[in-house]
């Protein structure tokens, strides 16, 4: 690994010492975990994929992963704005073209760095990312204006810059869509509802009106759905799984500093939870084996000819399916730590409490809900030949 | 060979407009073609033909209008185009 990579990690974790710190704070009352996204910020960690050229430090994917598992051990909510924000970056990197405007926005990213959250889900088309109801509305100025209720964006309220997806003219289908940044300033928020949610309460995802008016500039060059196949949707789920990977390993380590406490305080005792933390060992390894081979096929696939194989309906499918296990065993393991570790794992005030792990592990579940995913995957099924 | 993806396109597409307002070149998805619908179009395909679409080929742009199609049956060894 390089020393930018290895300066980088060290960053994310001082960042992720500090996430430790207030995780509790920010899970009780569903507050954004400013402290550790400015460590992020200031150690160059929210534009760690921008190209050389531009400025940046064109780290791997592999890094930011690794990244999201070091945060994602500390809080699972800035493990996952952390997420979230990457791949909006990575879609503005890979899918800018040769656009002076997001060559020069990502310039800045560099120089002073910005938080990017995303508007992709509606409330007219629910939780299908690949159809839009809003629509770029083109004004007699040129400009372009637009008008979108999303059900949720997370961090909608601290975050610099929104990418949000639309119709790409008021004629076009609900697939025809295009992405738009726009900046704070140029975009109008209007909050729609409140955030008390189970988990991940730190991400403050409430639902949000969104009314902008941007120059065309603004609109990533490339069709959405290819953004989508190629880099939002396998990035994402990548990313996620190496969050929720990171909230299991963690709930494990809980379970294990427990045993050992028994252990030292009991050593004549039986080994009962030793040989539960063993069988735990065993769903902690296969969940980390699903999700570094996710990271490796996405890594392989990227380095194809115009990305032809993410193009595929069998790179979705495997994508989906790295998604929905990773969301299923991740809660299963913190579920396990929980029943070994009793009362003292089901307090929230105890070095054993995993009560905050298994809360935001559930999120995995729905947050792109499993069950739309399972039928997709139900349809691919029928035509994918090499599963 | 068009005619027969034409017919496929009509009893598995559910596109909004009827196919015949529709040219061999026109891009099947920005007709309203959805997702879902396109797997059942790559099912019937597999059928009236008689072939099977490799992974590789099975993207939304090889199935994005009737000439598409058509190139990727030719693709497979289905001869050339009517």
């Amino acid at each position: 690994m390089t020393a930018t990579a290895d300066d980088l990690l060290a960053g994310v974790a001082r960042a992720a010492q500090i996430a430790a710190t207030h995780a509790d704070d920010v899970d009780r009352q569903a507050r954004f975990p400013r402290e550790a996204m400015d460590e992020l910020a200031g150690c160059g960690a929210l534009a760690a994929l921008v190209p050389v050229e531009l400025g940046g430090l064109e780290l791997g994917l592999d890094v930011l992963a690794q990244s999201c598992v070091l945060l994602g051990r500390a809080c699972g909510a800035t493990a996952m704005v952390f997420a979230m924000h990457t791949i909006q970056v990575a879609c503005l990197v890979r899918h800018r073209k040769d656009s002076a405007w997001f060559e020069a926005y990502l310039r800045e990213l560099v120089a002073t760095p910005r938080l990017i959250a995303s508007a992709t889900s509606e409330v007219a088309t629910g939780g299908n990312l690949g159809a839009s109801s809003a629509a770029l509305e083109p004004q007699p100025d040129g400009q372009l204006r637009f008008d979108k209720k999303a059900p949720t964006i997370s961090y909608g309220a601290e975050a610099d810059d929104l990418l949000t997806t639309l119709r790409r003219s008021p004629d076009a289908e609900p697939g025809d869509q295009v992405a738009v940044l726009t900046r704070r300033g140029q975009h109008e928020l209007t909050e729609t509802g409140r955030w008390d949610p189970l988990g991940m309460r730190g991400t403050c995802s409430p639902g949000f009106a969104v009314t902008a008016t941007v120059g065309p500039a603004q609109v990533l060059p490339e069709p959405f759905d290819r953004i989508s196949a190629i880099t939002m949707v396998p990035v994402s789920h990548v990313l996620w799984s190496h969050v929720w990977l990171g909230i299991a390993t963690d709930a494990f380590e809980r379970a294990r500093a427990f045993t050992r406490a028994g252990a030292q305080r009991d050593p004549a005792g039986g080994d009962a939870n030793g040989r539960r933390l063993s069988t735990l060992l065993g769903e902690l390894s296969l969940l980390r084996a699903a999700v570094a081979a996710g990271l490796a096929e996405l890594t392989t696939a990227t380095a194809d000819d115009d990305f032809a194989g993410l193009m595929t309906m069998a790179a979705a499918l495997r994508f989906n399916t790295l998604k929905t296990t990773a969301s299923t065993s991740a809660p299963q393991v913190c579920w396990s730590a929980l029943a070994m570790c009793g009362i003292s794992g089901y307090r929230n005030d105890t070095p054993y409490s995993v009560g905050r792990h298994l809360r935001d592990a559930l999120s995995g579940s729905v947050m792109v809900a499993n069950d739309r995913l399972h039928a997709t995957n139900a349809r691919l099924l029928l035509v994918v030949k090499d599963v | 060979m068009n005619d027969l993806i034409r017919t496929v396109l009509r009893d598995h597409g559910r596109l909004p407009v009827p196919m015949e307002t529709l040219a061999d070149s026109d891009d099947l998805y920005r007709a309203g073609m959805a997702s879902h619908a396109s797997v059942n179009v790559m099912l019937g395909l597999e059928d009236a033909f008689d072939v099977e679409f490799p992974d590789r080929m099975l993207t939304r742009g090889v199935f994005a209008s009737v000439d598409a199609i058509a190139a990727a049956l030719t693709e497979l060894g289905l001869g050339a185009p009517a």
